[in-house]
């Protein structure tokens, strides 16, 4: 199967509010597909829609070529999911959880045992599994949240926000093993946290008020949105050279925006060739003295505020 | 076979342990079984006692029989009863979906029918452990102190009492399974105890309500034969049916989130 989740025209109304307006995407089978967007833009939504805990206005969905509003239990065997802010039952305790998750998927016995002391490892729980859930950290509940995702190894993991709650080194190794299960299986997570879908997903779909705004893989939507951004730090002392490099770059036609942010002159490069042929020609002619000269690449954040502020400014236009 | 239901039952009735939900609806029935023959036949002495010591008072007192102590049982298992089971089930489903339990447990293959009749049978488990203690302790203690009664008759008392409890838990259960409030829950089953002693009252139609069975209840346990007694039971399963059926037709059309 070439797409493990597929949606078209998929739509959600609560009320007047349209919580998602005429998706249509794909996630590749095996990839690890990052959804993006801002607070309210029906991130949340989509996973409830595509795990079957909502139903959708207008549209349909697939998931491993099944129907997510009537496939029923034949796909929740095969799918996992961890919400947002997991909450369980908090007079068990962390290996009663993931035994009793563990059941429900059919696991008994010795294989249940060892499907829980190895998920219990792999999510750093080994120690607290004794523990009553009630007792646990928000970190810790993500974890476990993590964990009785991948109890029954899915085909499908859907993960809304999963390193939201935790420390830097908490992020570290749950995203290592988000990344892990790359080919195993296909992992399509939300998150506002453009650093981790940058390090971990391949594939990447933005969502802005409801509606899809790109979705591509990640270095696909690098190319398409490959604007070099060059950084020019001046050597102090050179005010009025400085603002004439700004003046003469701001009139060139391959230069987009041209900013200046504590003595670093940052240019959006339009057209990135004649860029990289005229801008130090550029410098020269002002006679201005560089300290440091960098052109990188544009990063997910880069391509996320570019995206999001035009759909807004579409909006506003509209 | 319903998914899920096997796990779901043992998870339930474990949390009805840990919770301690079996230790207090045993101790309370338990004190009404103890005090149902007890109170029969020491609270008339306890009452001449006092008259006597206050002027001019007389106090005529009856020799307690078995009968007293029948009507006593009757009085406080399914009298006071009605509030343990009115309150049970009171957030057995609207708790677990003001805190999102519900919407996590049912993305595992587990059916919204199996979910609801695990609950229903956990909590019919714990009411019926509730009669059993109840009854266990009034017959021991009637028979001590009074004279035994045919354990059948007093069985039977007691599975028309039971009866009549389970039909107010499901109403508290229908409200919970509307409802995303537990406080709710209890005031549609309130409504619904209200509703049925109104009906209770009325000629002709009250001996098919729970107050009905407990009418019945008492002329069991004496050993004679209720009219209607198959018919009445038979109503007070349909209520509890519907009750029941009508908690899985909304539940099984809601849209679950957790409260933020």
């Amino acid at each position: 199967m070439e797409n493990a989740v597929s949606c078209a025209g998929l739509t959600k109304r609560y009320g007047s509010v349209v919580a998602l307006d005429q998706l249509t995407l794909d996630a590749p089978t095996g990839s690890i597909f990052g959804l993006l967007g801002p607070n309210g833009a029906g991130k949340s939504t989509l996973i409830r829609l595509l795990t079957g805990q909502a139903a959708p206005t207008a549209g349909h969905a697939q998931v491993l070529g099944l129907d997510v509003t009537s496939a029923g239990m034949a796909l929740s065997k095969r799918i996992s999911v961890l919400d947002q802010a997991p909450r369980y039952y908090g007079w068990m305790r962390g290996r009663e959880l993931l035994a009793f998750v563990g059941e429900l998927f059919g696991l008994r016995g010795t294989a249940l045992r060892s499907r829980v002391d190895e998920v219990l490892a792999l999510t750093g729980l080994s120690d607290a599994a004794s523990r009553r859930i009630s007792g646990y950290s928000g970190g810790m509940r993500q974890r476990l949240g993590l964990a009785q995702a991948l109890i029954n190894r899915p085909e499908v993991l859907f993960l809304d926000e999963p390193a939201s709650a935790l420390d830097p080194a908490g992020r570290h190794e749950i995203l290592d093993i988000i990344a892990g299960m790359r080919g195993a299986a296909t992992v399509f997570m939300s998150s506002h946290i453009l650093g981790d879908v940058e390090r971990v997903c391949d594939t990447v779909a933005i969502l802005d008020n409801g509606r899809l705004i790109v979705a591509a893989p990640l270095a696909q939507l690098q190319e398409r949105y490959a604007q070099p951004v060059y950084e020019l730090e001046l050597q102090p002392g050179q005010d009025t050279q400085g603002e004439q490099l700004v003046a003469a770059l701001r009139s060139s036609p391959w230069a987009g925006d041209v900013a200046v942010d504590h003595g670093v002159v940052h240019v959006t490069a339009r057209d990135a060739d004649a860029a990289s042929r005229e801008i130090l020609s550029l410098v020269l002619a002002q006679g201005v003295a560089l300290q440091r000269f960098e052109r990188s690449r544009p990063t997910l954040e880069d391509i996320f505020l570019r995206l999001t502020d035009s759909a807004a400014e579409g909006r506003q236009a509209s | 076979m319903m998914d899920g239901f096997t796990v779901m039952l043992r998870k339930e009735l474990l949390e009805a342990w840990r919770s301690q939900r079996f230790l207090v609806v045993g101790v309370v029935f338990l004190i009404l079984g103890v005090i149902s023959p007890v109170g029969a036949k020491y609270l008339p002495e306890l009452l001449k006692a006092l008259g006597t010591s206050q002027q001019g008072v007389q106090v005529i007192v009856t020799t307690p029989t078995v009968n007293d102590a029948i009507a006593q049982f009757l009085k406080n298992v399914a009298g006071t009863g009605v509030f343990v089971a009115l309150l049970l089930p009171m957030g057995a489903v609207a708790r677990e979906k003001e805190q999102g339990t519900a919407s996590f447990v049912l993305t595992k293959p587990v059916s919204r029918q199996s979910f609801l009749a695990a609950k229903a049978l956990a909590l019919g488990v714990v009411l019926t452990v509730g009669v059993a203690l109840a009854t266990i302790a009034a017959y021991f203690y009637t028979a001590l102190l009074f004279n035994p009664i045919p354990v059948g008759d007093f069985l039977g008392c007691a599975a028309l009492i039971l009866l009549s409890l389970l039909v107010f838990a499901s109403f508290t259960f229908l409200g919970s399974a509307l409802t995303q409030a537990p406080l709710a829950a209890v005031g549609i089953g309130a409504a619904a105890w209200v509703v049925l002693s109104l009906l209770g009252i009325l000629p002709n139609v009250g001996e098919y309500t729970p107050a009905g069975l407990v009418t019945a209840a008492g002329e069991v346990a004496l050993g004679k034969t209720p009219d209607h007694l198959a018919l009445t039971v038979l109503v007070n399963l349909g209520l509890i049916a519907v009750a029941l059926g009508a908690s899985w037709l909304s539940f099984s059309r809601q849209e679950l989130y957790a409260r933020a």
